[in-house]
């Protein structure tokens, strides 16, 4: 949680705003925050840390652990419609890769920009070249794109 | 007064406003409640208890509509990863 406040900024630069939920009571998000997070970022955490006391919305979403009762890791990128565009699930002892988090918001946000008419291949980060999808593409991706 | 009791807390100072969810309300939307999360759908609204440096809030999903969002589970305060 401490990974993903240090880097807030980065996501406040990209207009994503940040929901953290755990079956933690609101209480205890304040007193995890104050005493220990706050030590690790300035100013602790700088987004909502929701409750989901009852487990109801981590089984909507997938990740509720009915036997452990938790949460686990999962990450949802949720776009200005409100439709989900991407989702991670993780066992909870392997910890989240903000820097491919990144990479996906801006994906679908060049994608989103561009109304579906542009496509990134696998591996695309910011800047490179992107895929127009149509006739004129199938057969040459092999053009335009290499491994 | 009817909402205190022993039942969830709030999130409100006694005596102040309470901006959470009210007890006994699932977080969930009844209609939601058998939603199952999936890429290229709507995302399951909620709403939920939070808390908001330094004070305690209530977060509703569908609040945020215009803006992408990045809605993140993790399993437990106190826990190391």
């Amino acid at each position: 949680m401490s990974a993903v406040a240090d880097q807030f900024d980065r996501f406040q630069k990209l207009g994503v705003e940040i929901i953290a939920v755990s079956v933690d009571s609101q209480f205890v998000h304040k007193v995890w925050d104050e005493e220990e997070l706050q030590k690790m970022v300035d100013g602790g955490i700088p987004f909502p840390m929701a409750s989901d006391g009852s487990g109801a919305i981590g089984r909507i979403y997938g990740v509720y652990d009915e036997a452990a009762g938790v949460d686990i890791r999962g990450r949802f990128i949720i776009d200005p419609d409100g439709v989900i565009q991407a989702m991670e699930v993780l066992t909870p002892a392997v910890g989240r890769n903000l820097e491919e988090t990144f990479r996906q918001v801006q994906a679908f946000q060049l994608v989103r920009k561009s109304k579906g008419t542009e496509a990134t291949p696998s591996g695309w980060t910011p800047g490179k070249p992107t895929l127009k999808p149509g006739p004129d593409l199938v057969g040459k991706v092999w053009k335009v794109w290499k491994p | 007064m009817a909402d205190v009791g022993c039942g969830r807390p709030t999130g409100s100072v006694v005596g102040s406003e309470t901006k959470t969810v009210p007890e006994n309300t699932s977080p969930v939307p009844e209609e939601e409640m058998t939603m199952q999360a999936k890429v290229g759908q709507k995302a399951p609204d909620f709403e939920a208890p939070a808390y908001l440096k330094g004070g305690f809030t209530s977060v509703k999903l569908s609040d945020y509509l215009g803006k992408w969002v990045l809605l993140c589970f993790y399993p437990g305060d106190f826990t190391f990863v």
